[in-house]
Formats: C-alpha cells, sequence, structure tokens
C-alpha cells in the first residue's frame, strides 16, 4: 500500500484534478460505448420483429 | 486435418451465434484484468520519483494508445480479407472494430494531454507520439465517415477497405515524417516516451491494464459485429427465425 | 503497346481541352489559393521576420488545401456524361488511363500552383535560394497530392458531401508531404540544405506513381459496378 489513508489517495500528490480527470473520461467513455451497443442492439432487434410482423400473412 | 472446415464461421450465420457465446467471456476477463491492473496502478506501483502521483495516467494512456494502433492494422486486415475474398463478414468485422478503435485514440489523446499538462506544461504537446496518434485519430474518422456516407452497403465495405489499407500503408511513413518534425523543431526535448528505467511493477501495471482494454475492444466488436449482422441480413431466414426475435 | 500510348494520350488532350473550354474551374483554384495565403499576413499581423518564417508552411497548406478543392473535378464529369464507363471498359490498362487523367488534373491544378508560388513567397519576404527551393518542392509535392487526392476523388464519385468528405479522407495522407515539403524551405533558410527533404519528396512522388493510379483504378471500380 502507498497511501497514508484515503484522502491521500483522492489527492493524488496535489494532481487528483488530473489523474481523476483521465481515468474519470476514459471510464465515461467505456461507459458510453458500452450503452451504445446495447441501444444499437435493441434497436436492431426492434426493427427485425417490425419486419417480421409486417411480412406476417 | 482434412476434416477441419477452416471457413465454418466465416458466414454472418455461424458466426453470429458464436460472437453472442464469446462476448461474455471477453467482458469477464477485462473485469478481472482491470480489477488486478488497477490494484497494480494505484496500491502496488509506488510513487515516481520525478513525477510524483501524476504518472500513474500511463496506466491507461499507455493501453489505449497499443489498442488504437493494434486495432487499425486489424481492421486493415479484415479489409483486405474481405476485399479480396468478396467475404460480407471479414467487412462487417473491420467496420465493427472502427468505433472502437476511435475511442481508443480519443482515450490515448486525452489521457496524453492531462499527463502533459502537469508534467510539461502544456495541454497538448507536439510530439511525434502525440501527433501521430492526433492523426491516427483523423484516418478512423475518416473511415467512419466514408462509410457513413455511402448508402450501398457492400460498396461502403469495399470503400472503406480501399481507405483503411492506403491508411495502414501510410502509417509508417506518417510517423516517420512525424518523427522527422519533431525532432528538428525540438526546442527543449519533451518526450511522452518513459524516461527514466520503470520499476517493474510500473510495467506489470501497464501490460496488464493494456491485455484489460485488449479484452474489451475485442468484446465491443464482438457485440458491434452481432448488431451490424441483425441489420444487414434482415433478408435472411436465418435471421428472421431467430429465437430472440420470436415475439 | 501503340494503342496504349495513344489512349494514354487522348485521355490526356481530352481533359485539357475539356479544361480549356471552362476556365474558370481551373482559375478558381489558383485563386483560391491566392486568396488563402493572402489570409494568414491579414490574420497574424505583417512583421517581417515572423512572416518570413512562416510563409514555407502557408504556402504549402494553402496549396494542399487548393488541391483538395479541384479534386471534385477530376472524375466527376466524366462519372455524369458516361465517359468514366467507357474508360473502365477500354481494353487499355485503367490504371494507365487513370495516371493520364492525373497527369492532366496535375497540369491543370498542381501546376499552375507553383508557378503563382514565387510571387506569394516574395510577399512573405522569401528570399531568392528559399523560392527556388520552394518552386523545387511544390513541383515534387503537387503532383502527390494529385495521385493522392485521386484516390479519394474516386472512392466518394456520387457521394453526397463529396467535397468535405475528400478532404476529411485526403489531407491525414499529404501530412508527410506537407511536413518534408515546407521543411525543405525551412531547412534551406536555417542552412541545413534541402537535399533530404528533397529527396525524400521525391522517394513519396516515385511511390504515389507506382501504387496510387492502380488504388485509384480499383476504387474506381468499386464506385461504379
Amino acid at each position: 500500500m502507498n497511501w497514508d489513508g484515503w484522502s491521500a489517495f483522492w489527492d493524488m500528490g496535489g494532481r487528483a484534478f488530473y489523474v481523476w480527470g483521465a481515468y474519470g473520461v476514459a471510464a465515461v467513455c467505456i461507459v458510453l460505448e458500452i450503452m451504445a451497443l446495447k441501444l444499437r442492439r435493441r434497436q436492431a432487434r426492434r426493427d427485425l420483429k417490425r419486419r417480421i410482423t409486417a411480412e406476417k400473412p | 486435418m482434412g476434416n477441419i472446415n477452416w471457413f465454418k464461421y466465416s458466414s454472418p450465420q455461424t458466426f453470429y451465434p458464436l460472437a453472442g457465446k464469446m462476448v461474455p467471456w471477453f467482458v469477464a476477463a477485462a473485469v478481472v484484468l482491470a480489477a488486478v491492473g488497477l490494484y497494480i496502478s494505484f496500491f502496488v506501483a509506488p510513487t515516481d520519483a520525478t513525477q510524483g502521483e501524476v504518472y500513474r495516467v500511463i496506466f491507461i494512456h499507455v493501453g489505449a494508445a497499443w489498442m488504437s494502433m493494434f486495432i487499425y492494422v486489424v481492421m486493415a486486415f479484415w479489409s483486405a480479407i474481405g476485399l479480396s475474398f468478396n467475404a460480407r463478414l471479414s467487412s462487417m468485422m473491420a467496420s465493427a472494430l472502427a468505433p472502437t478503435g476511435a475511442l481508443m485514440t480519443f482515450i490515448a489523446l486525452w489521457t496524453g494531454a492531462l499527463w502533459g499538462k502537469p508534467t510539461w506544461g502544456t495541454w497538448w504537446v507536439w510530439d511525434a507520439r502525440l501527433t501521430s496518434e492526433l492523426i491516427l485519430l483523423f484516418l478512423y474518422i475518416g473511415f467512419l465517415s466514408l462509410q457513413a456516407a455511402i448508402d450501398d452497403p457492400r460498396r461502403a465495405d469495399k470503400a472503406g477497405a480501399v481507405i483503411a489499407l492506403v491508411g495502414v500503408v501510410n502509417v509508417p511513413i506518417i510517423y516517420f515524417s512525424v518523427q522527422w518534425w519533431s525532432t528538428l523543431h525540438q526546442g527543449a526535448s519533451v518526450s511522452m516516451a518513459a524516461n527514466q528505467h520503470m520499476a517493474v511493477t510500473m510495467l506489470w501495471g501497464m501490460l496488464v491494464m493494456a491485455l484489460a482494454f485488449w479484452m474489451y475492444c475485442i468484446a465491443a466488436a464482438l457485440m458491434r459485429v452481432g448488431s451490424i449482422i441483425l441489420e444487414r441480413e434482415y433478408n435472411a431466414d436465418w435471421v428472421r427465425t431467430l429465437p430472440e426475435l420470436q415475439a | 503497346m501503340n494503342s496504349t500510348l495513344t489512349a494514354f494520350r487522348d485521355v490526356i488532350a481530352r481533359d485539357l481541352l475539356l479544361a480549356m473550354r471552362r476556365k474558370a474551374d481551373v482559375l478558381t483554384t489558383l485563386f483560391f489559393f491566392v486568396i488563402a495565403v493572402s489570409l494568414f499576413p491579414l490574420g497574424i499581423g505583417p512583421e517581417t521576420s515572423l512572416l518570413r518564417k512562416i510563409a514555407p508552411g502557408i504556402v504549402w497548406v494553402a496549396a494542399m488545401l487548393a488541391a483538395m478543392l479541384s479534386l471534385g473535378r477530376m472524375f466527376a464529369d466524366d462519372y455524369r456524361d458516361g465517359t468514366l464507363e467507357q474508360l473502365l471498359l477500354a481494353p487499355q490498362p485503367l490504371g494507365l488511363l487513370v495516371g493520364a487523367k492525373i497527369i492532366a488534373h496535375w497540369l491543370l491544378s498542381g501546376l499552375p500552383l507553383v508557378l503563382i508560388a514565387p510571387l506569394l513567397g516574395l510577399q512573405f519576404g522569401l528570399d531568392r535560394d528559399a523560392l527556388l527551393i520552394l518552386i523545387a518542392s511544390l513541383l515534387l509535392g503537387t503532383p502527390v497530392l494529385s495521385l493522392i487526392g485521386a484516390i479519394g476523388a474516386a472512392l466518394t464519385l456520387g457521394v453526397r458531401g463529396g467535397g468535405v468528405l475528400v478532404s476529411l479522407l485526403v489531407l491525414p495522407l499529404f501530412i508527410p508531404v506537407l511536413i518534408f515539403g515546407a521543411g525543405a524551405v525551412e531547412a534551406s533558410v536555417t542552412g541545413l540544405g534541402p537535399a533530404a527533404h528533397l529527396s525524400l519528396l521525391g522517394a513519396m512522388l516515385l511511390v504515389a506513381l507506382f501504387f496510387a493510379p492502380w488504388a485509384t483504378a480499383l476504387a474506381l471500380r468499386i464506385a461504379v459496378e
């Protein structure tokens, strides 16, 4: 363990903005991509279901 | 040897269920590796002598940068296969990889900037590697824009393939010229490259995080290609009869 | 062999003739180049030493942008009137015919830039040696712009958003040419000597001459089929 307690951890030697700004935005990007992927899959399924029911005799 | 059908999974129909089954495994791998990697990055790797704590940004910067370059090459590879063998699925895979690759490039640039500001004083450092990374982002954007602008999917596949292949051939040329440009114009020797010897734990952190990114990117690309298959193969019987679509 | 050379020559001649009938197309590219270059002192300030320093970069970037704007013309007209399909069906190698079109394009859109650049360089206070290197670098580099640009023009034939899209595709690929082109002039000014830069530009030209017509032909087939 490197840290003298959690407050030192969050502080990152005074560079909290940079470290957490970097990690934070990266995490947000990944979360957004996952959400977009799920949305796209849901939309694709919805469109296909609509096609199938529209073409039922 | 002769009984193995190497091309069994080269059609959308056979690949779709395989991709679906693989995604959770890669997600799990990514989560585990990220957990281990983050632990190493924050709790095992020591404070850096010159850069203090802010150097910890490299644990995601390096992984994202490697993936951004790796994905471009893989994308170009599948583009080439799709173009040469007229293989739809290979082209779909290239299209599936591009957005994730672009995202990795963006993350590399963003984290690079946030590392550069406290370390060298400016938000943007025109060094060879960051500048090449920026140009790589432009190449991704070009590929994505071209495919978005073309309505016919097969033409989009092939046109994208050409631009991806032209791009991949140019990447070494671009990197070399940016290196040249950077060394000629350099005042101080600013470089994003690891300056002194890194502690072994730092290298481990970088490696594990890079692997975590890799697993994540595979999972994301597989998930995306599944959606692309559903979007494009809507006329096929096997799609119509998929259990997940029976309302 | 004879018919190939004839076809090659005919394609160039046709493009040049068509352009002569519509001089405006060619001249607008030239005017854009001149105007774009003149914008920079207006935006930055007329301080001579600064202008002299940034001149190579500015002239080069403006040349790239001007080349970009002219790319739309390379195949679009032929695409619209059916000539392109004829070219694709011709017995001569498509790469060669495409090469002919690229040469015509350069003669109309690249060479004029090379010829006018020294005048613009004078506006920026470049001395005679720097101007000579500027001409040499543009002479080597503008054909590369036409060659690489042809690939982009072919890929985006008939696609909406064509003009800006071509720029998006092609400008990143131009960057090495820009670096060594502007770098050559700067190297001559600072005394390092432009030989290395010019050689690299020459090498890029050879590589582009070899690969671009073939890649463009492929892109044309993809666009038209």
